[in-house]
Parts: C-alpha cells; sequence; structure tokens
C-alpha cells in the first residue's frame, strides 16, 4: 500500500485555493441524491452534518448520547485560536501555522496545518453569526487571550466555556437542518460496524442503546467524527462514554491508523484522589496566564503552602523556561511537573502534585478581576476539592486529555478506506506529537464547516448516485458480526467486572506508555495487554440481555476495543526510537531533559494496518515533508 | 486521601433506588447498604460502587444517565432526597461530593418526574422534548459561509455578558423536575432571551419565540405559574428574568405576529 497524501502542488500559501478550484463539484440538483452519514456530534460532526445539509445532501447522524449538545466538545474550556490579528500584536496566518507546526514537534503535515490557519479566521465569524457569545471588549469587539506556545493573543474565549458555547452553535445549526428534514438525527444509538460494498464505505451497522435493536444504514459515504481514545487510560479527562469503538472497527475494516502513541498530557488537572476515582477533571491551561506554577525547593518538604517562604519555593517552569514561563506547551509543563514530583518535591498528601499559585495575581489585579476570568473554574475546584483557591494554591497534575493520533486521513480527510472520513480529534492530521491549547476547537471547526463539504463533493462526483439497499448481503454479514459479538460476550458470564479490567488496562498504559515511556516498559505492558485481553474474553461478568438499556454491555464493548487498541499505542511508541512532543521516550533526551528528536530516521507518519488479533500490524510511512518551516530543536526558553 | 481532609472518615449509607425494568414496567424503590464510602467521592462515583457490587452479586446494575461528570453535558439527572441534582445549590449531580452527607444517612434517589420525561429504565428518562423545543426555533439562520466579520457586529459588553449568562443552560432537565407543573419555560426562555438579545438573533425573534412556545406546549409541559423553583434548582443559575423576557417577547409578537 502506498500513501497517497494527495497534498496539492504549488505554493503552500496557494494550495488550498487551487485545490478547492481543482476539486468535482456536485450540482445543487443532483446533492438531494446522495446520502452521508456522520457518527458524532461534537464540534467537528455537528458542523459537518448542518453544513452538509444546507448544501442539499441528505445526512443521518448519530450519537451515543441522548441529544446531540452532550457530545464532549461541550466541555473544552479555555478558547478557540484565529488568526484574526485583531490584537495587532504580530499574528498572521503564517505565524499561527508555524507554531502549530513547532509546537506539534515537526511531527505534522505543512498543508494541512496552513489550510487549518487559514480557515481559523472563517470559524470565528460564523460562530458569531450564530449567536455564540464570545468574550467582549467595552468597545463591543471581540476580546481575546494569550494560550501555551504562543507569543501572541490570539484565542478567542466565552469564558471558561468555550466548547459549551461552539458546540450549541454547531448544534442550534444541526437542529435547524433536523427541522428541515435534511438531517435524520439517532441519538443514544451507537456504530459498531463500517459496511463496504465494493471497496468502498457504503454504510454503518449501529446498536440503539435503549432497546438493543441492531440496525443497518447505507449511504453514499461515511464521516467518523467520533473524538479521542484518551480513555483508553480508563482515567482521562475524557466522558465516561467517550470511546474508540466506531473508528478501532473501520480501523479493522482496513482503514490504517496513524501515530496511536502521540497522547497529550494536559498539565493542569485536579489530582487523583483514591481508587474510586472514575474520571479526572481538567482545569483550563488559560490558568497558566496568571497562575505561577511551583513545588518547594526541599525535597520532602511537608509544610503547607502559606507556610513556605517565597526564597523557598521553586517556580520551575519561569525558571528554566524565562521567555514563555508558565505559558510552555503542555507535553513541556507536564514533563516538568512529573520532574519535579519523581525528584520528591510533589505536594499534597499523594506527593503527585505541584502548586498552581494565583496570590500574585491576586495582589496585582484585584480578587474581583481574577475571579471574572476564572471564577467557574475556581469554583469547579472548590466543589471537587473542598478547598478554596482564591485563599490557597490550587494543586494540579497531568492527565490524559487528548489524542493527537487517529486514523490517516490524505489532505481531503479521507482514510485509507474510499468514503470513508475521519474529522476532529479521531483523525490524525494537524497537531503532530503534540497540539497546542485552544487548537481542538479550531480543528473540529474547521474539518466540519470548512473543509468536509468541498473535499467530499469531489469523491461523490466520481460516484453514481445508486443508492445499496441494506438488504445488501455485505450489510447482513456486518450484524450478524455485530449480533455475535453481543452474544459471544453475553455468554461469558465469567467474575471480574468490565470497570476492573478497564482500570487494569488503564494503569499499564499511564505506567508504560504515559508521560514517559521505555523500552523495556514496552515490552512489558505489550505482554501484560494481552494476557489482560484474554482474560477478559474469558472471565468478564456481564449481567442482562441484548435487547434492553444494557450498561454493562456497551462498557464491554468499548473496553475491548481499548483492549486491542492500548496493544497498538504500545507497538508505535516501541518503534518510534525518538523523543518528540508527547511522545517522551526515557532513552532519548537532551542534557536539560528535552524531548529529543531523531528527524534523519523518524520524519515520518507511522501508519498501521491491521492484520488480526495477536498478529503483527504492518508499519506505513508517509515520509513528512517540510518545504516551509525548518526543522530545529524546539526551544521556550 | 486528596491531601484537604484528613480527618475525613468513610461512611456508611442507606440508599432507596428507583428501579424500573424498562418504560412499560411499574418501578418500586429498593433498598441497598453501602459501606466505606469516602467523603472525596463524588456522588455518581458512589453509584459506580453501588453498581459494581451489585454486579458481583449478581444484581443488574441500576442505570442513570451521566457523562462529562464536569458538570458541563447536562446529561446527568438524578431527584435526590426530593431535590433535583440533590441538596447542594448550584450543582449537578456529578459534581455533587459526599462530603455534604453524613456516615448513616439514609439517601433516596430517583429518577426527573416530568409528564415529557418518561423513565426509560431506572433513573434514566427520556427528555428528547427538549431537543424539539431548540429544533422548532432555537437557532439563528444562517448557513456556513458568506457572513460578516465578526467584528462588524460590536456588541455592547453587557448584552453579551447578559447573553452569555442565558446562554449556559446545560438542557438537563432540573427545571421541568422541580416545577410542580412540570413547565419547560425557564429552558425555553434561556434560548429565546439570548437570542433575542443579540442584534444577530433579533431578525427572527417573533417566529422563534411564537414556534418554541408551541412547541413547548405541544410536548405537554405544564404552564408556568411564576413559583421560581426552577430558577432555585438550576444548576447553573439561568435567571427567572428569561422568562419574563420570554413573555414579554411572547406578547410583542402575538400582537404583531410574522407568522403566516
Amino acid at each position: 500500500m502506498i500513501l497517497d497524501s494527495k497534498i496539492p502542488e504549488g505554493p503552500l500559501a496557494e494550495k488550498w485555493d487551487k485545490h478547492k478550484f481543482n476539486v468535482k463539484l456536485v450540482n445543487p440538483a443532483n446533492k438531494r441524491k446522495y446520502d452521508i452519514i456522520v457518527v458524532g456530534t461534537g464540534l467537528a460532526g455537528a458542523s459537518a452534518a448542518a453544513t452538509l445539509a444546507e448544501l442539499g445532501y441528505n445526512v443521518k447522524a448519530f450519537c451515543y448520547q441522548d441529544s446531540p449538545r452532550r457530545a464532549h466538545s461541550i466541555a473544552a474550556q479555555g478558547g478557540i485560536n484565529a488568526a484574526k490579528n485583531y490584537q495587532n500584536d504580530g499574528d498572521s496566518v503564517y505565524r499561527l501555522f508555524y507554531d502549530t507546526i513547532k509546537g506539534g514537534d515537526y511531527r505534522a503535515r505543512e498543508a494541512n496545518v496552513y489550510r487549518l490557519a487559514q480557515v481559523s479566521v472563517n470559524i470565528i465569524d460564523q460562530c458569531v453569526a450564530q449567536g455564540v457569545p464570545f468574550a467582549r471588549e467595552y468597545g463591543g469587539l471581540l476580546a481575546n487571550r494569550s494560550f501555551g506556545g504562543a507569543q501572541v493573543s490570539r484565542t478567542f474565549y466565552a469564558r471558561g466555556q468555550t466548547g459549551q458555547q461552539l458546540l450549541l452553535g454547531a448544534y442550534s445549526a444541526l437542529n435547524r437542518q433536523i427541522a428541515y428534514g435534511k438531517v435524520k438525527m439517532y441519538p443514544r444509538t451507537e456504530m459498531l460496524d463500517l459496511v463496504m460494498v465494493d471497496g468502498k464505505a457504503r454504510g454503518i451497522v449501529t446498536r440503539h442503546l435503549i432497546t438493543g435493536k441492531i440496525e443497518s444504514h447505507s449511504a453514499h459515504a461515511v464521516i467518523l467524527a467520533t473524538g479521542g481514545y484518551g480513555n483508553v487510560f480508563f482515567l482521562s479527562t475524557n466522558a465516561m462514554g467517550s470511546n474508540t469503538t466506531a473508528i478501532w472497527r473501520a480501523h479493522k475494516k482496513g482503514a490504517l491508523f496513524a501515530n496511536p502513541c502521540f497522547t497529550q498530557i494536559h498539565p493542569t488537572c485536579i489530582p487523583v484522589s483514591g481508587g474510586y476515582q472514575s474520571k479526572l477533571t481538567l482545569m483550563s491551561e488559560s490558568l497558566r496566564n496568571d497562575g505561577r506554577v511551583w513545588v518547594p525547593k526541599a525535597v520532602g518538604d511537608n509544610r503547607p503552602a502559606d507556610q513556605i517562604p517565597e526564597d523557598e519555593r521553586d517556580y520551575f517552569l519561569e525558571r528554566k523556561y524565562p521567555s514563555f514561563g508558565n505559558l510552555v506547551p503542555r507535553d513541556v509543563a507536564s514533563r516538568n511537573a512529573k520532574l519535579a514530583c519523581d525528584e520528591g518535591r510533589g505536594v499534597g498528601t499523594t506527593k503527585l502534585a505541584v502548586y498552581l499559585d494565583f496570590a500574585d495575581a491576586i495582589k496585582r489585579e484585584g480578587l474581583d478581576k481574577i475571579s471574572q476570568k476564572y471564577g467557574n473554574l475556581f469554583e469547579m475546584y472548590a466543589k471537587i476539592t473542598g478547598e478554596n483557591p482564591y485563599e490557597q494554591p490550587m494543586r494540579i497534575y497531568p492527565a490524559v486529555h487528548y489524542t493527537m493520533g487517529g486514523l490517516w486521513v490524505d489532505y481531503n480527510l479521507m482514510t485509507t478506506v474510499p468514503g470513508l472520513y475521519a474529522t476532529g480529534e479521531c483523525n490524525f492530521s494537524d497537531h503532530g506529537a503534540n497540539r497546542l491549547g485552544a487548537s481542538a476547537l479550531m480543528q473540529g471547526l474547521a474539518d466540519g464547516y470548512f473543509v468536509i463539504p468541498y473535499t467530499i463533493g469531489d469523491y461523490l462526483a466520481q460516484n453514481p448516485t445508486t443508492r445499496v439497499e441494506t438488504t445488501h448481503p455485505a450489510f447482513k454479514e456486518a450484524e450478524a458480526k455485530v449480533q455475535a459479538d453481543v452474544n459471544r460476550l453475553l455468554s461469558i458470564n465469567g467474575t471480574r467486572t468490565v470497570d476492573d479490567f478497564h482500570k487494569a488496562l488503564g494503569l499499564l498504559m499511564w505506567d508504560y506508555c504515559g508521560m514517559a515511556r521505555n523500552a523495556e516498559g514496552l515490552q512489558y505492558a505489550k505482554q501484560e495487554i494481552r494476557k489482560l485481553r484474554d482474560e477478559f474474553w474469558r472471565d468478564v461478568k456481564i449481567l442482562g440481555v441484548n435487547e434492553e438499556l444494557n450498561v454493562t454491555l456497551e462498557k464491554a464493548g468499548r473496553v475491548a476495543d481499548f483492549l486491542e487498541l492500548g496493544e497498538l499505542m504500545v507497538e508505535d511508541a516501541l518503534n518510534r526510537n525518538e523523543s518528540c512532543g508527547g511522545h517522551f521516550r526515557e532513552e532519548y533526551q537532551t542534557p536539560e531533559n528535552e524531548a529529543l528528536r531523531d528527524d534523519e530516521n523518524y520524519t515520518y507518519v507511522a501508519a498501521w494496518e491491521y492484520t488480526g488479533i495477536n498478529q503483527q500490524p504492518v508499519l506505513h510511512k508517509e515520509e513528512l515533508k517540510f518545504e516551509n518551516v525548518k526543522l530545529t530543536q524546539r526551544s521556550y526558553k | 486521601m486528596a491531601g484537604n481532609n484528613p480527618n475525613s472518615k468513610p461512611m456508611n449509607l442507606t440508599l432507596k433506588v428507583w428501579r424500573q425494568k424498562n418504560s412499560q414496567a411499574a418501578g418500586t424503590l429498593e433498598t441497598y447498604q453501602i459501606k466505606d464510602i469516602s467523603p472525596e467521592m463524588s456522588f455518581l462515583e458512589m453509584m459506580d460502587v453501588l453498581n459494581e457490587d451489585l454486579l458481583l452479586k449478581g444484581i443488574d446494575p441500576v442505570a442513570f444517565d451521566h457523562d462529562c461528570r464536569e458538570g458541563i453535558c447536562g446529561m446527568c439527572s438524578l431527584y435526590i432526597n426530593g431535590r433535583a441534582h440533590g441538596p447542594e445549590r448550584g450543582t449537578t449531580t456529578c459534581q455533587l461530593h459526599m462530603r455534604k452527607f453524613s456516615d448513616g444517612d439514609t439517601i433516596t434517589i430517583e429518577p426527573w418526574r416530568a409528564g415529557p420525561f418518561p423513565v426509560l429504565k431506572d433513573l434514566c428518562t427520556d427528555r428528547s422534548a427538549l431537543d424539539r423545543i431548540q429544533q422548532a426555533g432555537g437557532y439563528i439562520s444562517v448557513n456556513t459561509g458568506g457572513v460578516p466579520d465578526a467584528n462588524e457586529i460590536p456588541i455592547p459588553k453587557n448584552i453579551a455578558d447578559k447573553a452569555f449568562d442565558a446562554a449556559t443552560c446545560i438542557q438537563c432537565g432540573a427545571c421541568v423536575a422541580a416545577c410542580k407543573n412540570g413547565s419547560a419555560m425557564l429552558f425555553t426562555s434561556a434560548k429565546v432571551s439570548q437570542l433575542a438579545m443579540l442584534p444577530q438573533g433579533k431578525v427572527e425573534r417573533k417566529t422563534r419565540v411564537e414556534n418554541m412556545v408551541a412547541q413547548m406546549d405541544k410536548e405537554g409541559f405544564g404552564a408556568c405559574t411564576n413559583i421560581g423553583s426552577c430558577a432555585a434548582e438550576c444548576p447553573v443559575g439561568i435567571s427567572l428574568e428569561n422568562i419574563a423576557m420570554l413573555n414579554r417577547e411572547y406578547i410583542n409578537a402575538s400582537f404583531t405576529s410574522e407568522n403566516v
């Protein structure tokens, strides 16, 4: 298989415009003859479903939640980047492009990232037109804040609830199309398989989560917008239901999986408090604009924060990175917090935390100003921990937050399966080995509003309007397979719960494929994951039947997929003998403990082909060509 | 364990939980004992512990809706000791922590109770009626592309802030569950006033309010009698002022209707 990224010819700044001109168009009268399935209704899915319906296509949209508005994009806090340069502080499309490539540690595609920066400006216009209430200045114009990995203020925000407001904008556009009858919405419905006819994606098989009904849906193209797979770690900032099932099952049907080991560990989360913990809560990175990160200078200093004098505190990010200070990119901030804790300088009873201190900011700007900026975040922290962050520093620790890896897609966002697209977090395309803050919302909406509506037309225009009936043998076969998998899970009747297996997998992943990895640990994890997977299929305990709301059965299907994906992540981490961005191999670091890339041997996207359970996956490489940006050792000093 | 509350002792609790097999079956309150609950746990983590326990005993775990567990997705619900989202003001069930309860407490856990929210199983209800109210007009009719530059629409900061306050509704349905009439006025008014305040939303303000109110009535939600339980129980503090604004918008629209 040769991976063709289909990057258009020509200078970087002209590629997208030229491509838009060169793609084939579907004439308005023919659009209504094409059906498109969109799985997932977060920013990437809802925006795509609404926009494609506006263009005239018939859309079927699916989500596992009870309403499309609950997709986990809703929880994004800090903001969305756009190269508007409203602040006149030197921003430009090129600078956003450059920051994203550099932030991603030179493991993303130049052409995709440039396009992302270009359309970022349209996103803000679109959202404002929909009534998204962004923060504003007294003159009535839009406000901006700064974010990690950038030295300009380009982040648009709606208090600490930017994801919510953007998703509600996309949801409102989706609702309008549902009311028009152009989108048929299927809530509480989970995709369990991809259906291919003549080598092309032609539909999906779903399970209704209330009735258990297994059903087929046919279309001319399928878009997966199902988010990230961070829940492979059990504990993450993802929603409880976030899962890999849709993309994993598509992977097993032939879609290559790219850079699966690129995981983002977010530096500012509320630390784990006990074994019962079900999820971790992120505190927006925007807090690092005003909060100062520190630990005691001395190892084993058990005094409360207010009794540690100024000169006995180590503001380690400000000390090591004077020009970016507390605003270094996420991977750098996380790794340094881990280092401080590894040295025995962590705080709190678990010692797996560092302080994020607002005392200076409150002194400088006053309580009111700080509360205006971060009120809801402070409140959330207080609710969860029972502590008041206005009076004592927050305790934070890194947690799994985002997965840069995902299904391999070409410039058109098509996977290696013709007619199957992946948008938003579930593809691999724009963030390289590390995503900058406020760029996930940007990518989700860019893909859905401004990229896929152009590129999918090119594919559809070259395919006949003929529909495939769901009575086609390919659908019947996929339905039978899904039913058989469900029956198999229900028949095990073992002794260990699904959550128990999920937690065991999560611990393995966190310990051996988390913030720091090494070859020996990864080898060990690979063996252990296989053992755990065998045990799961022998000993998992699921009660009840398929034809009901069966939460355990739902979770079991998802965990079964995580148990396979986990192994691929480990495989990928083992293969990549370098450190880059969120992938930190202990064997490869600079004397200052920074990630040490190996550009000569690893400037490629690792795209894995599925070959069967317990079989060695096949690695395909897409070489990354940097024609505009010079590869350097990332420095935020 | 959390490092903030060294004296926190594990609790033993009695739970009375609504069990109902499906929307057709009759339901009943079942009693369960639960031990060693850490005060640092969230309420839903306590429910997880209960479910693991039930599962190992061969009893069907309790179904409840939840997803983000950070108070923003609106999927969690639960009527806890007679209060929507439990005893703590301005808090969703997922953000409620067990430190609000005491050792030996009996906690009664029920689903939302409202005609338009039929129980699907145990504590899960069908809230799709709220989506249909949004579909009736909770949007500004703009297609993707072809919109003006974002800064061509200046909006006074105080108006933008007020619109934001209304826009923070998480569509959990607590307002309906808390209302003795099962009214969805607070929910509907939040969207109506958000969009009516903004210049972008003024174009369709009349048809929007008429259509959304008509859908609300069609779904079988009750009338508003200005008691205010909705706002008191709302986990994100949506203000009653929005209902006043909806009424103004509605009266204005009914005299000068553009729905033809």
